[in-house]
């Protein structure tokens, strides 16, 4: 295969990863975000203490996490058509990774929220200071570094996921790899898709990295 | 200014009950600093946090300002927060705000509009001395400076009332001395009422003119500090004191006298001498600086039994000291 050939398959590979790395991503973050705040306020002792509710997410995002991805994929087919009238291409293989990657986030989100000093949530109630106002102002503006640097594991895992959505059909660089450089034995397509990668998880680690830094002020 | 009445709150944790404040009755006047002194787990900070709710108390009321708070719905009970003021340990600042942000915050929380805020903000920082630091963020600063942030940001909403929350227990003894100073001035400047919770002895003696002393989560003995002081089997007289358990002394008698704040009482050594021809040998003593007085306690040794001696102690009560037989 020459660089002629090569060229437009990367460039085609490139745009279908980053597409669905990029739509699933804003949906991971929202629902992310959403779950994993809900997981702190409901908890014991929480701002909206609820055990019911907690145990209940909490089950949720411990079942999303303990499928593998290659499972959870096969398994909302239903689902996936449901949502997005097909289960074949890139659309349908955003519903999997999002799917994947919200309980994963959410963790994140619950961790990076616990790390947050009780004391300063005790001060801003001290002032007065309304539940929406501590969830805003306190808890996700104090995580916000921790929060960066969990969406950035978050994206790079779902580049690994979307490896895989060459299953239903979804395209994309790991697709790209298996089918010319497994199948036809194109090591040409197999390295430089290998090094796509390790670019594209280079470029996003040092983008996160730069964003925490700016933000942390510890 | 702030009346608690049979303040009870317990936790309960794993089967286990732990009742950390048991039946709490205190008075705080309007303008005084009252100082609450006990050890680690005397149920201080349950205490406290009860005052602004942040502690939901199981029984018993806390009215502030002549509002009961305990009757409050939240809503109505987070407006009252804003008049206030609490400052921390460890100083529970925003990290990621600025000073200035960090000081804002409780005016946003009031809804007071943004060019408002800045002078306000600015205002609040000069009177903490720390008007050229406004940009910095709270990892910048000292322990010291950290705790002036703090404060400054408990008065944004003009409080009648501060709590503090054992302020200056993570600060040196020189930073300590400052912030006292500070919360000494504004108490007097603006007539700022302070409760604070310590169990540092230091913190009482140095600024509070009323103190209760916490064990267990019951109050053991309240007033005003002068008062404790001379009033005898005081715990806080013995903290401030330390004249440790009276030695053995076979014929003797040994007694603790408290002096007064004026001088007028000091001579009494010499006055027993000369009166009673008696030997009086000084054991131990001490003379401690109070709020702005002066106070002191001495132990001498008379000879003879209490009996023998009951003119001399007779004089000394008339003269208007305490005196306590202390063996
Ligand atoms: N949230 C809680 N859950 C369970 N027990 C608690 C809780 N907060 C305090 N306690 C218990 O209540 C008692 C009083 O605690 P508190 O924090 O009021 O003491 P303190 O006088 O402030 O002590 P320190 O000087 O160490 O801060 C302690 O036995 C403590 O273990
Ligand atoms: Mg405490």
């Amino acid at each position: 295969m020459t660089w002629a050939d090569l060229g437009p398959l990367l460039w085609q590979g490139a745009k279908e990863t980053g597409y669905m790395v990029g739509v699933s991503t804003v949906l991971t973050a929202i629902g992310g975000l959403l779950l994993g705040v809900l997981l702190v306020l409901t908890a014991r002792g929480g701002l909206l203490a609820a055990r019911p509710v907690h145990a209940a997410l909490g089950l949720i995002v411990n079942i999303g996490r303990s499928l593998p991805f290659i499972i959870l994929l096969v398994a909302i087919i239903p689902f996936t058509r449901a949502l997005v009238g097909t289960t074949i291409g890139t659309a349908a293989a955003i519903v999997p990774l999002t799917v994947a990657a919200i309980p994963f986030f959410a963790r994140i989100v619950e961790t990076a929220i616990r790390e947050v000093d009780r004391d300063v949530v005790a001060a801003a109630r001290a002032m007065g200071a309304s539940r929406p106002e501590i969830v805003f102002k306190v808890l996700l503006r104090e995580a916000r570094p921790g929060l960066v640097a969990g969406l950035t594991i978050t994206v790079i895992a779902l580049i690994g996921y979307s490896a895989m959505a060459g299953v239903v059909g979804g395209g994309g660089l790991g697709d790209l790899a298996i089918r010319y450089g497994y199948q036809r034995f194109e090591n040409s397509v197999m390295v430089a898709t290998v090094v796509l990668l390790v670019v594209f998880v280079q470029l996003i680690q040092s983008l996160g990295d730069l964003i925490v830094r700016w933000l942390s002020h510890k | 200014m702030i009346q608690i009445e049979g303040l009870r709150k317990a936790y309960h944790s794993r089967g286990r009950t732990v009742v950390a404040v048991d039946g709490v009755d205190l008075e705080v006047r309007e303008g005084e600093v009252y100082g609450v002194l006990g050890r680690s787990g005397a149920g201080k900070s349950t205490l406290l946090r009860c005052v602004n709710l942040l502690e939901r108390p199981d029984a018993g009321t806390v009215t502030v300002d002549g509002v009961d708070l305990t009757a409050l719905p939240e809503r109505r009970l987070r407006q009252h927060r804003q008049r206030i003021g609490m400052i921390h340990q460890h100083f529970a600042l925003l990290s990621s705000r600025t000073v200035a942000g960090n000081v804002a915050f409780p005016l946003e929380v009031m809804g007071v509009d943004r060019r408002e805020r800045a002078q306000r903000v600015a205002e609040l920082l000069d009177l903490v001395g720390l008007g050229d630091r406004a940009r910095a963020y709270p990892a910048q600063l000292s322990g010291g400076q950290k705790q002036r942030v703090g404060i400054a940001r408990a008065l944004a909403g003009r409080p009648t009332v501060l709590l503090s929350d054992e302020a200056t227990s993570a600060l040196d003894p020189e930073t300590t001395a400052s912030i006292l100073e500070l919360l000494r001035d504004l108490n007097r400047r603006l007539g700022l009422t302070i409760l604070l919770i310590t169990h540092e002895m230091e913190v009482v003696k140095r600024i509070c003119d009323s103190a209760a002393v916490l064990r267990e989560g019951r109050i053991v003995e309240s007033g005003r500090v002068r008062d404790l002081l001379t009033r005898p089997g005081s715990a806080l007289g013995q903290e401030i004191f330390r004249l440790g358990p009276p030695p053995d002394l076979p014929g003797t008698t040994i007694v603790d006298v408290t002096l007064p704040d004026d001088s007028a009482g000091r001579s009494f050594v010499a006055d027993l001498a000369r009166r009673y021809d008696v030997d009086v040998r000084i054991l131990a003593g001490s003379i401690e600086t109070v709020a702005d007085g002066q106070a002191g306690r001495l132990r001498i040794a008379l000879p003879g039994s209490a009996e023998v001696n009951e003119a001399p102690l007779r004089r000394l009560r008339e003269a208007g000291l305490a005196v306590e037989v202390a063996r």
